[in-house]
């Protein structure tokens, strides 16, 4: 933690002014410990910190109880100035059990504090987290380098709730209430806005909330008056600039983000989706704006998923189909359909570990390629790519523009890093938002009252006409078609032409996109970092740290993969080296080696996990040498 | 969608419109054609505007069919043509959608779009020309080829059964479960007026013979010297008799028994008499396919033989919008993007 001020608060604690803090909640997948997170998150979020979080959980729902495969973290990084990342190491672990301790420790600061649950340090669960027989880090001085606060939280909960008639199981399940509680005090932090929730949550259970809100309490109780603690730290408001802030994660972006669109364009929204780690939310989310006029289709696999949103779109909807790698997979065909036919399509893929199955609760970059060539026969498509959490907004908002002004579908890359993660969001009103433009045909284009449904404008984009039309009947389909009128077409030279023509399309895109432009650095010099997706925060991060410290460095981020901007080899050529950090081997990498032949050095992380700050500041040093 | 108001009636279409100007292009004596002439026959008398009706079709010899048809359409790709009509119906209840398809963009790569479209039920009418072979791609065995066929990928014949694709649609909870053939032109358009009339997924399976791959697989059912054994055709409310006449079923039990009229005093009173509505009986003469009942072989039926009324999945998607709408109103977009929970830094 960074601190700024200490002084001394009477009795005997030290309250200290810290201007960014980064907390692990960490425990068994039972523990509550996402929850727990997510209500600190949103405690400090609404008094006003900026703020980055981290889940990260197991793939199994209920891994085996104890063991490190269990564990089940959440991480956030609250401060009073910007905060982009969820921090490299954290200052604080919230550790449940000695699995959690363990998985989790490594990235611990020196120094560090530690809250542990002593309940879950008994020799079972020690046994269950592969310690050694006889061996307890809390009792054989491996932990003496940081602050270790011991307490049995299981045992205070059930004294708590002694005589409220609550089940055991249902007392046990209140004790992140209670580390709650403890860690509202600790940082300062007020109980409301989690009361709030209880209340809300259990408004039919009433029995339920008042358990929660008695523990929750006696948590910050057992802060304030038991002499244990003698250091608590305040983190001030983030000096954000000016409005109205929610918090949000990257998935109840995206889906918010469909509905803006569905507005702007005035079409109606129909997501054809099926179930996947870690896009599912999206579904979820978007599931419950029906009083929109939205449609969610839960298809019978990925095929029907993507199939009825090329049926929707159609029929003249805004289709939409949302998935995460594996799935992506298996919509390909079905996506070479709806190039081929030419029609708006937002396909969103939540990427994680892959191949296969891979890491399906983990995080990486490693689609951009599948994006670019996943379809058999030439078949290009326009790719937009999500930085943060709230961008997801933007980015999906633009997929759709592109979709729908430019007749054809967009695949919208996410990553479960910035799908689970979230921040403060200044979000922005309707009247600040761009109209999207739409146009059916209404009329024939062609001779003698003939409507021609390939017949190609300015963006050599073609007219769509919707079922239901009067007098514009046609037909299309998988099979080539002849240029103008769309009936099959085998012949060989109007193939190369469609393919050429299709090509250009998608090129053209790049007439109505925003030029590239350094976030950070300036316009020509050293190096410049090159980076896509949700590397944004990090490569941010330590790009102005660098900048800070005199460093001649620049960060420039793409949200446009396909075309790219129009100035972005220029633009890389003004500086002598080029960097490209990705989660996954260098597919933005060879893209751009391949475009603009510049000798762009590559870093690869493909670990599940984003990059650290310092990871990223070494590598750039490395080459500043 | 365009109304049609009643100063704008335009005069009553014939075949001849719902022909596009493509050229036909399936082998010379395919079972196609007749469907394709029942269809452009038929249509006129349903009264729709021609922009109001869809065609979606796979892959495959069947799914050419969409582009010889003045209507909208689209051809898509092998086994999903369930999967974007049901989208295209989901997003426009009104629009009159027909998927074509075959035996093995039906029940093979598309078989699972297929049990899911019948279980969901969306108001769409589902053709599948059965000709017991894929024929686009120049004869191979497909899902409903008897065991033992010889084929091009079969030379020592199938090991495999075929599905009954009657009892397969019973068994995914279609709400119209029908056959017709090819040679049987009037009995065709009246399968598919009937279709077209069933709120709900109907399922109309219809044999087409391929004179290439496959020629006269059906022909049991369709030439005279076997088609009164063979065959048997069903009608609301009326005895289950074949055989000219001099057959009939009745039910034993739930076993059907064959007998014949006018023998061991059995006469036409004491049958089986269609319900169509039936869903127990509807499976029993569903499995006159390659079931026996006491080593007794029954004949093939035609028509329709299941339909129900139920609640279509397009139906309960929009009434679940327009109550949910009715109770909590439409909510602003600007309260959307801001949330319950907001924050102002000033």
């Amino acid at each position: 933690m960074e601190s700024i001020v200490e002084q001394n608060v009477g009795h005997d604690t030290t309250l200290i002014e810290a201007e960014s803090i980064v907390i692990r909640f960490s425990g068994d997948s039972g523990d509550g410990m996402q929850l727990t997170g997510t209500q600190f998150t949103d405690t400090a979020a609404f008094f006003g910190n900026d703020l980055s979080t981290f889940p990260e959980f197991p793939a199994e729902i209920r891994a085996p109880i104890g063991t490190t495969a269990g564990v089940s973290g959440f991480q956030v990084n609250f401060g009073s100035k910007e905060i982009f990342t969820p921090g490299d190491e954290y200052d604080v672990l919230v550790a449940m059990n000695a699995a959690a301790l363990k998985v989790d420790l490594p990235r611990l600061k020196k120094g560090g504090i530690i809250i542990t649950n002593t309940a879950g340090f008994d020799k079972k669960n020690l046994g269950l987290a592969g310690y050694p027989d006889g061996a307890n880090p809390l009792e054989d001085g491996t932990l003496e380098n940081y602050t270790v606060h011991k307490m049995d939280v299981t045992k205070l909960t059930k004294e708590c709730l002694a005589g409220s008639g609550l089940g055991m199981k249902e007392i046990e399940r209140s004790k992140n209430m209670f580390v709650l509680g403890l860690l509202f005090w600790m940082f300062d932090e007020p109980m409301d806005y989690t009361i709030n929730f209880i209340n809300e949550k259990f408004a039919k259970k009433q029995d339920i909330a008042d358990a929660n809100i008695k523990t929750l309490k006696a948590g910050w109780n057992f802060g304030d008056h038991t002499e244990i603690f003698t250091t608590r730290f305040h983190v001030a408001p983030a000096k954000l600039p000016k409005g109205t802030y929610r918090n949000i994660s990257g998935n109840h972006a995206t889906a918010i983000g469909l509905v803006a669109a569905a507005e702007m364009s005035g079409l109606p929204l129909y997501l054809g989706s099926y179930p996947i780690t870690p896009a599912s939310d999206v579904l979820h989310e978007l599931s419950k704006y029906k009083t929109s006029n939205v449609k969610t289709f839960q298809a019978e696999d990925e095929i029907a998923a993507i199939c009825a949103a090329i049926g929707a779109s159609y029929g003249g909807g805004l289709g939409v189909t949302t998935t995460s790698g594996p799935g992506m997979s298996l919509k390909t065909e079905a996506l070479g359909l709806a190039t081929i036919l030419e029609i708006p399509l937002i396909v969103v893929n939540v990427q994680r570990g892959g191949p296969s199955t891979g890491l399906p609760t983990k995080t990486e970059q490693s689609d951009l390629l599948q994006a670019m060539y996943g379809r058999h026969g030439e078949g290009p498509l326009p790719i937009v790519a999500a930085c943060s959490p709230a961008d997801c907004f933007n980015t999906v908002l633009e997929a759709a523009r592109i979709a729908v002004e430019h007749m054809t579908p967009v695949i919208c890359l996410t990553d479960g890093y910035i799908a689970n993660g979230s921040e403060p969001w200044r979000f922005p009103t309707k009247d600040q938002l761009a109209p999207i433009n739409v146009t059916f045909a209404t009329e024939p284009n062609g001779p003698n009252g003939t409507f021609l449904p390939y017949k190609r404008d300015e963006k050599l984009s073609r007219p769509w006409a919707i079922p239901g039309t009067k007098g514009l009947m046609h037909r299309i389909g998988g099979l080539e078609k002849a240029q103008e009128t769309g009936n099959v077409s085998y012949d060989a030279k109007n193939h190369g032409a469609m393919t050429k023509l299709r090509a250009e399309k998608i090129e053209k895109i790049a007439d109505y996109i925003p030029l590239a432009a350094p976030d950070s650095g300036k316009s020509t010099g050293k190096l410049a970092v090159l980076g896509w997706g949700s590397t944004s925060g990090s490569i941010k991060t330590a790009v102005r740290e660098l900048l800070e410290e005199g460093h001649d460095v620049a960060h420039i981020h793409l949200r446009h993969l396909n075309p790219f901007p129009k100035n972005l080899g220029e633009l890389l050529s003004g500086y002598e080296h080029v960097l490209i950090p990705e989660m996954n081997c260098g597919q933005l990498l060879q893209l751009i080696r391949a475009k603009y032949l510049v000798p762009a050095i590559g870093f690869s992380k493909v670990q599940g996990l984003p990059f650290t700050t310092s990871e990223l500041k070494n590598k750039i040093l490395e080459i500043l040498k | 969608m365009t109304t049609i108001t009643e100063q704008e009636v335009a005069p009553k279409l014939t075949a001849k419109d719902f022909a596009s100007n493509q050229e036909v292009k399936w082998c010379p004596g395919c079972g196609d054609y007749s469907i394709l002439k029942q269809v452009q026959t038929v249509f006129p008398d349903f009264g729709i505007p021609k922009e109001d009706i869809v065609f979606i079709s796979g892959i495959g010899c069947a799914a050419r069919f969409t582009y010889y048809m003045d209507t909208y359409g689209m051809h898509s790709i092998h086994g999903r043509a369930a999967a974007i009509a049901s989208g295209l119906k989901g997003l426009n209840p009104k629009l009159s959608v027909w998927v074509v398809s075959g035996d093995g963009d039906a029940f093979s790569i598309g078989g699972n779009h297929f049990i899911h479209l019948m279980r969901k039920n969306f108001d769409l009418n589902y053709l599948v020309f059965n000709n017991q072979i894929y024929g686009l791609t120049k004869g191979q065995y497909s899902p409903t080829s008897e065991k033992g066929k010889v084929a091009k990928s079969t030379p020592y014949g199938s090991v495999e059964e075929p599905f009954n694709p009657s009892e397969l649609a019973l068994g995914a909870k279609c709400s119209f479960v029908s056959r017709s053939l090819d040679r049987d032109p009037k009995h065709m358009q009246m399968v598919l007026k009937r279709a077209h009339e069933h709120k709900g997924t109907s399922f109309v399976e219809i044999y087409q013979n391929c004179t290439v791959f496959n020629d006269g697989a059906f022909f049991a059912y369709s030439e005279k010297e076997t088609k009164q054994e063979q065959s048997i055709y069903l009608e609301h409310g009326k005895p289950l008799l074949f055989s000219n006449g001099t057959k009939g079923i009745k039910l034993d039990g739930t076993t059907p028994v064959i007998v014949n009229l006018g023998e061991n005093g059995n006469s036409a009173n004491d049958l089986w008499i269609h319900d169509e509505h039936d869903k127990t009986k509807a499976h029993i003469i569903a499995s006159f396919f390659d079931t026996e009942y006491n080593g007794v072989h029954f004949p093939r039926p035609f028509g329709v033989i299941y339909s129900e009324d139920r609640p279509t999945c397009e139906d309960g998607m929009e009434h679940q919008i327009e109550e949910l709408i009715a109770r909590k109103g439409r909510p602003s977009l600007d309260k959307i993007l801001s949330g319950d929970k907001t924050w102002t830094i000033l």
